[in-house]
């Protein structure tokens, strides 16, 4: 898929992935796309409750082994 | 805008977490925050975060790497061991520091009002504490509270 920004937020536990998902939202404009990378387990219910609750679209969520890939268009 | 209103009243570093985090996630989600610091609470709001420690004392819920007598909990140097063990934990697990997290709050604009009573309880200087903090009463607390989606005391 592609995307405008990627972010790598592997090893990093909550909040941190959160938190660098919002600023790294905040640099992009509308209808732009960012990839998180992930290993926190908790991203997996983090990262689309953060989707719905600032209405930022959850694009896809997958899994490759430990890392947690997911894509979101900034609203 | 939602809103959240926190009161941290402990000051030792597992209960420094719950505050930050809670805020700091918050401030992400849109949320308008402010935390109010009272008694123990006020020495997360201290320049140095330095000092805020780990008890394992009276702590019986907090796993040892290996099983400990509560008298060998009580002996010189033990807290100062399980702080700086605890610490090492939270780097190797990829869990921000106190200082990055409230730092973090700070420029998500968590609004953070320390509690006037408990420092002149206990005689602390302003000058002790950061600067971009705010000093009030419950009414100040009361006032922000009244009207929030969340409210925890902590």
């Amino acid at each position: 898929m592609n995307f405008d920004k990627e972010l790598d937020a592997k090893g990093l536990s909550c909040p941190l992935p959160i938190l660098r998902t919002k600023k790294s939202l905040s640099d992009m404009s509308s209808g732009q796309i960012l990839k998180i990378i992930s290993t926190d387990k908790g991203s997996i219910l983090d990262i689309p409750a953060f989707a719905h609750q600032t209405g930022n679209i959850l694009i896809s969520s997958d899994q490759e082994n430990e890392t947690f890939i997911f894509f979101m268009q900034k609203k | 805008m939602k809103k959240m209103a926190l009161i941290a009243s402990k000051g030792t570093l597992d209960m420094a977490y719950p505050p930050f985090i809670l805020a700091s996630t918050a401030a992400a989600l849109d949320y308008e925050v402010q935390i109010f610091f009272t008694f123990y609470g006020l020495q997360l709001l201290r320049k140095d975060l330095s000092d805020v420690k780990l008890s394992p004392l009276a702590n019986p819920a907090m796993p040892m790497p290996i099983p400990m007598p509560v008298m060998m909990q009580a002996l010189p140097g033990m807290e100062t061991m399980a702080t700086m063990m605890m610490k090492d934990k939270l780097k190797k697990k990829g869990v921000a520091s106190l200082q990055e997290l409230r730092s973090m709050c700070l420029e998500a604009e968590v609004k953070m009002i320390a509690c006037q009573m408990t420092v002149d309880l206990f005689d602390f200087n302003r000058s002790d504490f950061i600067d971009d903090i705010e000093y009030g009463g419950a009414a100040t607390f009361m006032q922000f509270a009244g009207d929030t989606d969340i409210c925890l005391f902590i």
